[in-house]
């Protein structure tokens, strides 16, 4: 049996284990990735940018409809769902080459196999490929073989008429009608989508809001912004049941006691994510499994020596951004540089794609009013900000929430035209440990969205100009 | 219910403490009052003690630093399994992981016999934020909390990038940088080669404190010529008698130099309280009671521990105490309770063969006395010189808090008193 030995590798290649794969080769590690399907992962070829493709297309298709107020004149829109779908596998694929010729350059190795954690040999650790006359040794491992749809007890997807992201991402032809079935951010990504290009969408969420991990104030104007758009939404609703007709099927909700029966062409279960902790050889090691996750400390070290996991496969916030700044962190410990810092998780930013988006950094109001202390939360509306104007986005909010007595920027959030690109400044405050007076002392450039944020910065200290 | 075993908190500053070591092993059965394990704080090693009768069933921290009420183990009552111990690490969350600090994992060894560039590049952390240019570099943030708070930033050690100092440094939370690591170094040409060491809680102590003193309190100092024959002849003649009287078989007490000099100071301070004084600031305390730290130096550093209200005690008690605080600080068993405090401080290097010296006052304490050793020297008495034993004693002062004819009318008094031992009975 082939025997081939490296210093680290990353079980699983999407964007927490490339990523690391790349730091460790740039740390001068010899490093390896263990890829079952896809280079890039459920992000780049089933998640983030395919569908970010696909929401383009639900975007123009929306601004199709506006074009009489530009003073533009178009003849009718029609729809070729082949050829949307095509292009975003396009895009996808594009990428995932772009990912091999990345690890190709910075000289990582990569298995085309599902690779499974193995027995240890002295100081190192053995990795067992599936199929493959051969083994893998390195004394450190990084786990990064992420998530997949959550599904409930006896309500499964089957593909055809109950989707889950991957079925509603190449769909044959447009459904007249979908039940989108929780409203975190992959479930509102799809109502949206499907809303825009025409179909009629409810929305059903066991919590009591859309977005819930999202401040409420923004969630409110997201639901009331949706409900504009013609989405219905059933909130504190449960699902008791999903029957499948001939070509239709009907979710029955329990909604506050009374039995609601919502029938849709297609459902979408979106109803969160489970880690991949399956089939991974973690059986027999000190590896510990919570609530279908690994666990990890907060240098993604698992309780086996030796033995790491970062992304999706630990928990929440299940972000792409965030498994690759894990995988940093987790090689540069293993190479022992002496710069690395744990990931902080809340000045991870969150972003919705969904129209309105929707992106957040740090705290809402109401878990920093939780912390005590005196809060400062100023608000400024895209309405009065000459750029939304002008690009005929006026609905939109920049929200900011400030440590009362430090100024420390505690939480920021946004809904509105290109907020999921906005928000980055608020990170960058936040990671810099900005006050409120830096902030101010920002100049943010005229005509443009940021003017909001600047605005609503001052907005806190009651010192708003354009309010 | 399975129960938490949690970092204890040793003394009302101790914000974090070290796993040193589990005296017990997952699954041993324990009973109330077992020591679990030993719990480095930056004064001392302590026992960390089981409340209850069961069984340790999990070490959430095998080594290393853990906050105060971290959980750092798990004890299960009787009757309780495996399932009862998963469902409550579940509850608690596991081990404290923000906050645990593991001992750092050592860099990849390379696996081949040919030499290869290491990969590791080990640097550094900055000491201070004060780069050589003079320029600090703190977080805004991480600024105007000190300022809120009145702290000088270029006393802190920066866990930000290249040492920057940042919120978590100052606001009291767990600082983000991972511990230094202990490594020998490959020197550039020419130059020495070096192993770093990393500060053990004592030595981060020492150096926090003794700076902020230099940096905050303005010293000077007295210092005194005292003639000790007198002293010396009581000494020998009052362990003499000890001796005598102790039962057979028993270790006597036996009185030192520095026992005479403890109860001479606190007998100098009841006299004159103006030096019995800690500065805060905005206000003096002036205590009503001598309570003598004395520095003692054990494996690693030093620690002071107190003879309370010493004007009270004799000199066999003191010696007693002292015996006794001096066996249990060299092996790490002082509670803080024995160490935190004190009103003036003695440091005696006279044993070392140290002549004179002067000491940095152990804060917020005003007055420290720098005792040297006694010898022989020429004196000049009516005119003649003669032999006599002398021993320098240096005062160093807080000129905050106490002034230089204070400082001088407290030194008399301790000088008349050890010339003449026999006041001290008065």
């Amino acid at each position: 049996m082939a025997e081939q030995s490296f210093d680290v590798i990353m079980i699983g290649g999407g964007p927490g284990g490339y990523v690391a794969a790349i730091r460790a080769a740039q740390l001068g590690l010899r490093a390896a990735v263990v890829e079952r399907e896809h280079l890039g992962g459920i992000c780049l070829n089933w998640g983030c940018i395919p569908t970010k493709a696909l929401l383009r297309a639900s975007e123009l298709r929306h601004l199709m409809g506006e074009l009489a107020d530009f003073g533009l004149v178009a003849g009718e829109v029609r729809l070729d769902m082949a050829r949307m779908v095509r292009r975003s596998r396009e895009v996808a694929d594009k990428l995932s080459k772009g990912v091999a010729y990345l690890l190709k350059k910075n000289k990582v190795t990569v298995f085309d196999a599902h690779g499974r954690l193995g027995a240890k040999q002295g100081a190192a650790r053995e990795v067992k490929l599936d199929g493959k006359n051969e083994r893998l040794l390195a004394r450190h491992v990084i786990l990064a073989t992420g998530a997949r749809a959550r599904t409930l007890p006896g309500i499964t997807a089957d593909g055809k008429l109950v989707w889950t992201y991957k079925e509603a991402m190449i769909p044959e032809s447009l459904p007249r009608s979908i039940v989108v079935i929780g409203a975190g951010a992959i479930g509102m990504e799809f109502a949206s989508f499907y809303r825009d290009l025409g179909s009629d969408v409810t929305v059903i969420e066991a919590m009591d809001r859309i977005l819930p991990v999202e401040d409420a104030e923004i969630s409110r104007l997201a639901r009331a912004a949706f409900e504009k758009q013609g989405i219905v939404f059933h909130a504190s609703a449960k699902l008791t049941a999903l029957d499948r007709g001939k070509d239709s099927v009907t979710a029955r909700v329990d909604s506050g006691g009374k039995e609601i029966a919502i029938t849709a062409a297609r459902a979408i279960l979106s109803v969160g994510i489970a880690g991949n902790v399956e089939n991974i050889g973690i059986e027999g090691t000190r590896v510990r499994v919570e609530k279908s996750h690994v666990a990890v400390n907060r240098w993604c070290e698992t309780d086996e020596p030796g033995v790491y996991a970062i992304g999706d496969l630990v928990g929440p916030p299940w972000l792409a951004h965030k498994a690759s700044h894990e995988g940093i962190v987790c090689v540069e410990r293993i190479a022992g540089h002496g710069e690395v810092r744990p990931l902080d998780v809340t000045n991870i930013p969150s972003c919705t794609y969904c129209r309105p988006q929707i992106a957040s950094v740090g705290l809402s109001e109401e878990a920093a009013k939780g912390k005590g202390g005196e809060i400062r939360v100023g608000r400024f509306p895209y309405r009065a900000n000459g750029k939304a104007i002008a690009l005929g986005e006026p609905d939109g909010l920049v929200k900011t929430v400030f440590d009362g007595a430090t100024g420390e920027l505690l939480g920021a959030h946004i809904i509105g035209a290109e907020a999921t690109e906005l928000i980055q400044g608020f990170a960058i405050a936040r990671t810099l440990e900005a006050t409120e007076a830096d902030l101010i002392a920002t100049v943010f450039p005229h005509p443009t969205l940021s003017e909001a944020m600047g605005e609503a910065v001052l907005d806190a200290w009651g010192r708003a100009l354009h309010v | 219910m399975p129960a938490k075993v949690v970092m204890p908190a040793m003394s009302p500053t101790m914000t974090e403490g070290n796993v040193a070591k589990w005296l017990k092993k997952e699954g041993d059965r324990v009973k109330a009052g077992d020591v679990l394990a030993e719990i480095e704080t930056d004064k001392a090693t302590m026992e960390l003690e089981a409340a209850d009768d069961g069984r340790l069933a999990k070490i959430l921290v095998p080594q290393g630093i853990a906050p105060v009420n971290a959980p750092i183990g798990v004890l299960l009552g009787d009757g309780e399994d495996e399932a009862a111990l998963e469902k409550f690490l579940s509850e608690i969350g596991g081990a404290p992981k923000p906050a645990v600090r593991q001992p750092p994992e050592p860099p990849p060894a390379p696996r081949e016999t040919k030499p290869k560039p290491q990969p590791v590049k080990p640097r550094s952390v900055p000491p201070s934020p004060v780069a050589a240019g003079g320029r600090l570099f703190a977080s805004p943030l991480a600024k105007r909390i000190a300022k809120q708070t009145g702290l000088d930033l270029s006393t802190v050690r920066g866990s930000g990038p290249r040492g920057r100092v940042v919120k978590a440094d100052v606001a009291g939370g767990a600082p983000g940088a991972p511990a230094p690591l202990l490594r020998a170094k490959a020197a550039p040409a020419g130059a020495a080669p070096f192993v770093e060491i990393p500060l053990t809680m004592m030595r981060k102590a020492i150096a926090r404190r003794m700076s902020e003193s230099k940096r905050e309190a303005p010293h000077f100092y007295l210092t005194v010529d005292c003639e000790v024959d007198a002293l010396l002849a009581g000494r020998a003649d009052v362990n003499a008698v000890l001796a005598k009287e102790a039962a057979p078989g028993e270790e006597p007490i036996k009185i030192s130099v520095n026992d005479i000099v403890i109860r001479a100071v606190a007998l100098a301070l009841e006299k004159v309280p103006e030096a019995n004084v800690a500065y805060f600031g905005e206000r003096l305390r002036q205590y009503s009671r001598v309570d003598v730290a004395v520095a003692i130096a054990v494996p690693g550093g030093l620690i002071t521990p107190i003879v309370f209200d010493a004007a009270s005690k004799g000199l066999a008690a003191i010696a007693r105490e002292m015996r006794d605080l001096s066996a249990r600080a060299t092996a790490g068993q002082l509670a803080p309770a024995e160490y935190e405090g004190g009103t003036f401080t003695i440091s005696n290097l006279g044993m070392y063969g140290i002549k004179e010296f002067s000491a940095v006052i152990n804060p917020p304490q005003a007055c420290l006395l720098a005792v040297g050793e006694a010898t022989p020297r020429a004196v000049v008495r009516d005119g003649a010189v003669v032999p006599a034993a002398v021993m320098t004693c240096t005062l160093s002062i807080d000129h905050r808090a106490v002034d230089g004819v204070i400082g001088a009318r407290w030194l008399a008094e301790f000088k008349r008193l050890i010339e003449h031992p026999l006041a001290m009975l008065l």
